[in-house]
């Protein structure tokens, strides 16, 4: 092979992804006048983003003036189960209103208000009605928004580009080798800085809400880089996906069915939820049907129905009506609107959750309740960065969006995830910006690590014989749905594992027939490294840590333990090519985070409201 | 559990075939979904988009029948038993391979448009009503699936690609032109760069838009009527008054 045919792009920086998180942080690259590459695997404005459907969560008050970003912080962190960075959900909160106000201004419309401002909804473990929002079509206005203002800055955009592995000359980055899906041919791109915004790995899973394009590869590049991956046992299985018909098992019903009312219950025509407040979330939850009803209809007082507990205790609890023979007839409960509004609100305030059940499932959710049940939906944990510039371990290496960690804890509150690929895409852009302020030379290309990246992929295409891809897959998606699921426990993990290391065996062999242009059986192919990386990942962390929190469930550690709070899990590759995990101790918490977080909910109101008063 | 046959097309743009294949189908099943157990089982290395499989995010759009759709949204049973369900990639734009088409074209004319430029006295407080914006909000349903690209004939049976943007990028201006923060003007480049006066008002887009956009009636026939104003036809703009359909609910 002859590296010199190959073609050779210069960028200062490379962004991985083009939904919310890498075009927001392109866009500040570019912005600040770097020479910017946005590469992605699909065409631009398909990314997950696109799909995101009940709003984008800041406090901008509009909706209840009492909120704030002190409120907004302590919801975070107590959905977190206390184990976000505290740093990061501080900047989190501080900043989203101010990024939501921003697309605005680039030409987002946003639902709104009787009085014309921003309107927000209601969503689970927000205490106010806090998430902009357009229809249940929230992502897509976000990512059109964000496209539009990229695409007229000179953004450079590579679409229908798959990046492989990162370069590095010595320590730091120096940039990325990608493959064009069309032809198959292979593009280096020379850069001071890659930023990762590569999105979750749910495709390892068999019911997810995730895309193809979900496959871990963030995790997996920065991994094979030296970075280090932290959090990956908090996988969040969103409560209600479809589970009827079996072809769309999985696809996400929004949250915001809930948030505008929306109840479950089981095949006794009882509503479970109120049998499943935890203590953490008691004081602020109705425990009656009647109190529920008042806050539906706008009593500031009544508290918030448990429908909208955060989406682990709601996940838990639909499973464990299923396990206990109270199920809807294709194992899920039922998910009510129709009694609770009437046919023409539901089409209008929810109208793709309408059409979606219309066509797929031939079901008029303004006459039927729906059935849900469990679905992979979001990956708290990811690569490890540090808060403010959000850089990895590696220099020049930075994450945001979903695939870093530390936002969100052990588990995401919705609406979340919006607004931390704005705030966060934003920091990585500066932070790239400011890292690439202060390196002095170019970083050289090592030709040898490009050829044998290259070599690598092409070699599953020369093979004679081997394991086809789309079955190593299901078989993964198998193994990671039974051992590695909403419920773990240390054998079950332990057997994931040992099916794990089989399954590096079988994908060391694999097989794409074909050519290399536009082959999607070689494309999947090439995503196993990353999908086996980011399953061993979670399975070692989940193994490791012996509890119950948020997300992540053991039936052999049930509970939270004071003592885990105190560690994060971390994942890195050794100098013998195996996965390292590693118990690590968390910083201090700052002591003003710590208070609010702790303060109850009265408390805290009533300190906003003084603020708010001497501030007029 | 049904068999069903199918007929895809495989090659690219010089050359391909209709081949047949024979796959089981579930109840409940899409097109999409029969593809993907063909492509799994079948024809490893067949080309096709997609990703939402919602209907949300527009990759998967291709000519079923003859009928240009999001493949993902077309339930099997919409086809009688026995037929032969045949999938073609778009063909308004080159063939790369299989059920992909090259749509590039639709990103380069998204660059030529002039951007939203908010009205800097109101900044920071940006208030607009509901009523007000409830047009704009139509538009932005818009999936980029371009389905309605696809069969403009202007685009497709003409090849005119270089004198109209297409009835996508025409709602995208009507959507900025209607932006009630907007200051920019874009009326004489959507006459003279866009080329609104190629579309003679067939609404063959208007009919294959997933999102049931009203294309025609509430975009492009607004945005020739704010041509017409401006380069006073009184005569024409009687016209497109009488020839506008009462707007469906
Ligand atoms: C159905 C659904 C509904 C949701 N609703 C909400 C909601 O209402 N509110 C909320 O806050 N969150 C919601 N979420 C979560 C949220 O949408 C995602 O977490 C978020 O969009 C992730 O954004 P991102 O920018 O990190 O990545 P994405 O938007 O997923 O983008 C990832 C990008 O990386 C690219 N990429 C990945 N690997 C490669 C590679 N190897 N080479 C090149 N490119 C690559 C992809 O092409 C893509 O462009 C929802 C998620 C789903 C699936
Ligand atoms: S109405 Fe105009 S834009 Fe639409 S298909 Fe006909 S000619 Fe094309
Ligand atoms: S206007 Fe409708 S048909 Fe055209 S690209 Fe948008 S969603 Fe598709
Ligand atoms: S796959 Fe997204 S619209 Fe069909």
């Amino acid at each position: 092979m002859n590296i010199t045919e190959i073609k050779t792009v210069e960028h200062d920086v490379i962004v991985l992804g083009a939904g919310g998180a890498g075009l927001r942080a392109a866009i500040e690259c570019s912005m600040q006048g770097l020479s910017t590459g946005l590469v992605c695997k699909s065409l631009l404005g398909k990314a997950h983003t696109v799909m995101a459907e009940g709003g984008v969560a800041a406090s901008l008050g509009n909706a209840d003036a009492r909120d704030h970003w002190k409120v907004h912080f302590r919801d975070t962190m107590r959905g977190g189960k206390f184990l976000n960075n505290w740093r990061m959900a501080e900047l989190h909160a501080k900043q989203a209103p101010e990024r939501v106000r921003e697309l605005e201004e680039w030409g987002a419309v946003f639902d709104r208000t009787k009085t014309g401002l921003i309107n927000q909804r209601n969503f689970g473990g927000h205490r106010y009605p806090r998430l902009a929002h357009v229809g249940d079509r929230t992502g897509l206005e976000i990512i059109r928004t964000l496209q539009d203002r990229g695409i007229h800055q000179g953004i450079e955009v590579y679409m229908e580009c798959t990046g492989l592995d990162l370069l590095k000359d010595k320590d730091r980055i120096s940039g990325m080798v990608a493959m064009w899906r069309e032809t198959g041919e292979f593009i280096i791109f020379r850069c001071k800085a890659v930023i990762l915004a590569t999105g979750g790995g749910g495709k390892a899973w068999k019911i997810t809400s995730n895309s193809w394009e979900y496959t871990g590869d963030g995790y997996g590049m920065a991994y094979e880089a030296g970075a280090e991956l932290m959090d990956m046992e908090f996988t969040q299985f969103h409560p209600t996906g479809m589970v009827w018909p079996p072809s769309v098992r999985g696809t996400l019903v929004t949250e915001g069915v809930r948030g505008e009312g929306g109840i479950l219950v089981n095949a006794d025509e009882e509503r479970f939820m109120f049998n499943n407040i935890s203590n953490r979330f008691a004081a602020e939850t109705a425990d009656t049907e009647e109190e529920a009803a008042r806050w539906l209809a706008g009593d500031k007082d009544a508290r918030r129905p448990p429908e909208l507990l955060t989406r682990d205790v709601v996940a838990r609890a639909i499973r464990k009506e299923v396990q206990a023979g109270r199920g809807s007839p294709h194992g899920g409960a039922f998910l009510d609107i129709a009694t609770r509004r009437n046919a023409e609100d539901i089409k209008r305030k929810l109208p793709s959750m309408y059409h979606q059940f219309k066509v797929l499932a031939e079901l008029d959710i303004t006459k039927d309740p729906m059935e849900v049940g469990p679905t992979l939906h979001y990956f708290m944990g990811g690569i490890r960065v540090d808060a403010d510039s959000q850089m990895t371990r590696v220099p020049g290496l930075f994450a945001c969006g979903e695939c870093a960690a530390g936002v969100h804890g052990a588990n995401r509150l919705g609406g979340n995830s919006l607004s931390d690929l704005l705030v966060c895409g934003k920091l990585a852009g500066s932070g790239a910006v400011n890292y690439i302020q202060a390196v002095s030379t170019v970083p050289e290309l090592n030709d040898e690590q490009a050829k044998n990246i290259i070599r690598s992929a092409t070699n599953i295409l020369n093979r004679d014989t081997g394991g086809n891809p789309y079955l190593i897959h299901e078989k993964l998606q198998e193994l990671m749905q039974n051992n590695v699921g909403i419920v773990r426990s240390d054998e079950l993990l332990g057997e994931g594992i040992q099916g794990l290391v089989d399954l590096w065996e079988e994908y060391a062999n694999v097989k794409a027939d074909g050519t290399s242009q536009f082959n999607p059986g070689w494309h999947e192919a090439l995503s196993l490294r990353n999908l086996l990386v980011t399953s061993e990942a979670v399975a070692r962390a989940a193994r490791m840590r012996e509890e119950s929190r948020g997300a992540h469930t053991r039936l052999d550690f049930e509970g939270e333990q004071a003592a885990w709070l105190q560690y994060n899990i971390v994942l890195k590759k050794t100098e013998d090519g195996s996965m390292s995990t590693e118990k690590v101790l968390r910083d201090e918490p700052d002591a003003e985070l710590m208070r609010i977080a702790n303060l109850s909910i009265e408390a805290l109101e009533a300190e906003v409201l003084r603020e708010k008063d001497s501030t007029g | 559990m049904a068999l069903r046959n199918f007929k895809l097309f495989r090659g690219n743009q010089n050359e391909g075939t209709m081949e047949h294949y024979s796959v089981e189908v579930d109840k409940g099943m899409v097109v999409l979904d029969a593809i993907h157990h063909i492509q799994a089982e079948q024809a490893g290395d067949m080309a096709l988009r997609w990703n939402c499989k919602a209907g949300k995010c527009g990759s998967c759009s291709v000519e079923i029948n003859g009928k240009p759709k999001l493949s993902c949204m077309t339930r099997m049973n919409e086809y009688g038993p026995e037929e032969t369900i045949s999938v073609r990639p778009l063909q308004s734009f080159p063939v790369m391979k299989d059920l992909v088409s090259d749509v590039s074209w639709n990103y380069e004319q998204n660059k030529n448009i002039t951007p939203f430029k908010p009205d800097p006295l109101k900044k920071g407080n940006y208030i607009m009503m509901q009523e007000d914006i409830d047009r704009v909000q139509e538009f932005r349903k818009c999936l980029e699936c371009y389905l309605c690209q696809n069969v403009c004939h202007v685009l497709r049976d003409q090849r005119q690609k270089d004198k109209f943007i297409g009835p996508r990028f025409m709602i995208r201006l009507a959507s900025l032109e209607m932006h009630p923060l907007d200051t920019a003007d874009r009326i004489p480049d959507v006459k003279d760069t866009h080329g609104s006066g190629m579309c003679n008002i067939t609404r063959c887009c208007t009919d294959v838009c997933p999102e049931h956009i009203q294309i025609t009636d509430n975009g492009i026939i607004p945005l020739k009527e704010r041509v017409v104003d401006r380069y006073y036809d009184p005569l024409l703009r009687l016209f497109y008054k009488l020839f506008r359909r009462k707007s469906p609910n």
